[in-house]
């Protein structure tokens, strides 16, 4: 059900949420976490219906925070919060709260926010398109364990991720980087087969793809190689190549989800990676609510001042 | 609850610290280290030498727990089993990325089937059980390492070209030479298939490469039978690689009951004999023997299922904290409380058996196990049994445990009820707690998986009266999707090398020690009471928990 409330307030959100929960007759539920996505307008939709597919793996609490503009000087002036409260079959597996704020309120998201989190559970902060300069110093980045942002949805990328390796603290993840599990999964597997020391390596991407650059990053601190990036036609990562003393270890993904492994004195074989959905990404990064550490080595590349791993 | 288990091959060579902390743990407690019981856990065998790959890292979680190397060949692969559970769960491993690039499944059947005919199998029976999306990509990378030998268990033949097939696997797909060889075939034919494969030198494991075995249960039918199957097959194969897959083990809850009891500190105070009146531990099916007569009379409840499930259920739930999360601690505890189980003194009092018999059952009509296809009118086969079980050590002293099983009961259910004492004293009077029964805990194990627990709260109102209410924890809501069926975990184990989830030859036999004499009191007293199908047993069964002051829970 849909519980629509006009220029109101946190405690009558909370209310309002109460209510939607009684009405649907379940009165408590095993909701996990508090995910809060700030976006526009023009994205929400999508990102609202990602978090809701999402949340069918981790059931949880969707506040989705828009700052709306308002057209007349005068109402700029004005603050104002709306609210939408949906629950039960409308929101996924948990509940959504859309927050429209105006005016000076969108300055003080955060005091709507901080009173509708869970009790006890994780806060995870979203930014489906611009995030802040220093997510974790924002307002509402510092009320979350974890702050999602994505690399590929702004204007400079390359520019955008030496900000944020300049900004990094533990809890900040990129969607960039989930992206790149597969590919790291499978180049992990490859090596365990191949068994050899990695003398040179190359990624070949489309220009200026940030995963690519984080790719390379990784493997440059991982290998401690020189990594070549290869510019080709795309889409996004198309091959990575590890050479060794036996041969090369090819992963090669020109295009679609059929990708081809090639192994030193093995014949090659074919490799399923596609490209997710954002929902699935959004999934993979909920599993885990701790410091993602080997983002943070990625960020750094070959920079990363390496403690052992192997206390 | 995994994060303790070696996950890669850098991990496996070095070691995280835990496991140093965890192995110096047990030996400082005294764990045999040696012999075929206490050994560790085979690790995987890639991490033979000493390369460590240095991408993978113990703090990258994201990176999955990914087979090494290998291939898979299921004897029996026409089986409901193999269609049903074994392809849909290679299927679904694959599609979630968990295993090998070159990962190689092989058939074996009595089928004139060519490699392509099998792949069409596969693809149905993936189409149709699965349980994520069917995607072409990975089943064109799933397919190219597909094949099948025709073939009957005595062809020499057919062993010949299945050599041959893994030999050309290893070559054309890198799967290394590291085989799991699953026996999808009935009992009496394990002799035969062992044999072949060890004459044909199948079972035989290259330097740094390793071959299993994966067994389904029956494991034998009383002490000796499953003493001299476990010798046939440790012939072949080393005690440690041979995998006997207990599906319900591989169930999410069940490996939960572990992390409950043991990661948290506000169950185990409680768990013991000064909190604790009883458990019941219950296994349902509203299912009649179907066209399994020809291997169901004879056996019976009691040995298809509380010999290996409920045993190992109620292991679980009584067993002390292992030293580590490694298949030698979890064996040894599991064995402790196995052997210090006793049974009643008289059998007749604390066990009953049944068979169901002709009714009406959620709506329509079934027929008794008597009047069953293929089942002989005199037969004394119990399709319920319910026992009591006591465990002598210092946590259990005095609680009782009621196993029960059946099949044509009310429902399909699993669950363990771990029932507590009432409160000391009460401040409410008597009316006030009328209505008020014991606190338990309930863990679900199917279906509806998740955990219950009940206790007594305030009715709203003026007055005070107390009443039973329930809190649940659902898996289905708290993890929806990402609980992966039974199957896909052991596979994924077993390919790992991993055995913490299966129980050694060592459980078995404890099992059929508890079991046997029960039989055997069975077999020479009375005969099975009848129960009406669809009900919750013999009334016999409710007579046995009352001479206790006890009655069955509703499940």
């Amino acid at each position: 059900m849909k519980i629509d409330l006009t220029d109101t307030t946190a405690s009558k959100i909370n209310k309002a949420l109460v209510q939607g929960r009684r009405a649907i007759g379940t009165p408590a539920v095993g909701m996990v976490l508090t995910m809060v996505i700030v976006t526009d307008e023009e994205n929400a939709y999508d990102a609202i219906k990602a978090a809701e597919e999402a949340s069918h793996e981790h059931p949880s609490r969707t506040l989705v925070v828009i700052k709306r503009h308002a057209r007349t000087p005068r109402d700029r002036t004005q603050s104002r919060l709306d609210a939408e409260v949906r629950v039960g079959a409308d929101a996924g597996t948990g509940e959504t709260v859309i927050l429209r704020t105006y005016g000076e309120v969108s300055d003080h998201a955060d005091s709507v926010v901080l009173p509708l989190l869970l009790p006890d559970a994780p806060v995870v902060v979203w930014w489906p398109m611009e995030a802040p300069e220093v997510p974790s110093k924002d307002p509402l980045g510092a009320l979350a364990q974890r702050r999602i942002t994505d690399l590929y949805a702004v204007e400079n990328p390359l520019e955008m991720l030496e900000s944020r390796v300049r900004s990094y603290a533990p809890g900040d993840t990129d969607l960039a980087w989930t992206r790149l599990t597969p590919w790291r999964s499978m180049l992990a597997a490859a090596l365990d087969q191949a068994r050899a020391k990695v003398i040179s390596a190359a990624v070949e991407a489309e220009a200026e793809n940030p995963a690519a650059e984080l790719l390379a990053r990784w493997l440059e601190a991982r290998l401690h190689v020189r990594v070549d990036r290869v510019v080709t036609a795309g889409p996004v990562v198309t091959a990575v190549r590890l050479g060794t003393e036996n041969g090369e270890i090819v992963i090669d993904r020109p295009e679609g989800p059929l990708a081809t492994l090639t192994l030193p004195g093995q014949p090659s074989r074919t490799l399923a990676l596609k490209v997710r959905a954002t929902s699935e990404l959004i999934a993979e990064e909920l599993r885990r609510l701790d410091a993602d550490e080997m983002y943070a080595i990625a960020l750094n590349g070959e920079a990363t001042e390496e403690t052992p791993a192997h206390v | 609850m995994t994060e303790s288990i070696p996950q890669t091959a850098e991990q496996e060579t070095i070691g995280t610290k835990e496991d140093k902390e965890a192995r110096a743990a047990q030996e400082a407690a005294g764990v045999e280290q040696t012999g075929v019981s206490g050994r560790a856990a085979p690790r995987p065998e890639y991490a033979g030498t000493d390369f460590a790959n240095p991408l993978r890292d113990p703090r990258d979680r994201r990176l999955p727990r990914i087979a090494g190397p290998s291939g898979l060949v299921i004897f029996g692969v026409t089986g409901d089993l193999s269609r049903k559970k074994l392809m849909p769960a290679v299927y679904d491993l694959a599609n979630r990325g968990l295993l090998p690039p070159g990962f190689s499944l092989v058939g074996f059947a009595r089928r004139d089937w060519e490699d392509q005919d099998f792949a069409q199998v596969v693809h149905d029976a993936v189409r149709e059980h699965a349980r994520t999306p069917f995607r072409e990509e990975v089943w064109q990378q799933l397919a190219e390492g597909m094949r099948f030998i025709p073939g009957d268990f005595d062809d020499d033949t057919a062993f010949k070209q299945l050599r041959s097939a893994v030999e050309e696997l290893d070559a054309s797909r890198g799967t290394s030479g590291n085989y799991a060889f699953y026996l999808s075939v009935p009992p009496k034919f394990f002799p035969k298939v062992v044999q072949q494969l060890k004459k044909h030198k199948l079972a035989d494991a290259q330097e740094g490469s390793w071959r299993r075995a994966v067994i389904e249960k029956p494991f034998g039918h009383d002490l000796d039978s499953a003493c001299e199957l476990n010798a046939i097959v440790h012939d072949v194969f080393d005690p440690e690689q041979v995998f006997r897959i207990d599906h319900y083990l591989g169930k999410e809850t069940v490996q939960n009951i572990l992390a409950l009891r043991f990661a948290n500190q506000m169950f185990e105070p409680i768990w013991n004999r000064s909190y604790v009146d009883h458990v019941q531990i219950t296994m349902a099916e509203d299912i009649g023997i179907g066209g399994r007569a020809g291997y169901y009379d004879g056996i019976g409840a009691a040995r298809d299922v509380i010999q290996n499930h409920l045993l190992q259920l109620m292991a679980l739930t009584a067993m002390e904290e292992p030293a580590a999360f490694d298949a030698a601690s979890l064996l040894t505890e599991k064995l402790k409380v196995l052997r210090a189980v006793r049974l009643p003194e008289d059998l007749g009092r604390h066990t009953v058996r049944g068979q169901y018999a002709a009714a009406w059952q959620g709506g329509t009509k079934v027929r008794g196990y008597l009047e069953e296809e293929g089942i002989d009118q005199a037969s004394s086969t119990d399709t319920y049994a319910a026992i009591k079980l006591q465990v002598d050590n210092r946590r259990w002293a005095g609680v009782p445990f009621y196993l029960r099983t059946g099949k044509r009961l009310g429902r399909r259910v699993t669950e363990i009820a771990v029932v507590f004492q009432r409160a000391p004293h009460s401040p409410f009077d008597s009316t006030a707690t009328e209505e008020l029964g014991s606190n338990a805990i309930v863990i679900r194990v199917q279906p509806d998986e998740g955990m219950t627990v009940r206790f007594g709260s305030k009715v709203p109102g003026t007055s005070m009266e107390i009443r039973d209410v329930t809190m649940d924890f659902a898996y289905g809501e708290s993890f929806t999707e990402s609980s992966p069926e039974a199957y896909e975990r052991l596979i994924l184990d077993v390919l790992l090398g991993d055995a913490n989830l299966f129980p050694r030859h060592q459980e078995v036999e404890e099992s059929w020690k508890i079991l046997d004499p029960i039989e055997q009191y069975w077999a020479t007293h009375g005969r099975p009471a009848q129960y009406v199908s669809g009900s919750w047993g013999p009334a016999e069964a409710d007579e046995m928990l009352a001479r206790d002051g006890r009655s069955w829970r509703r499940p």
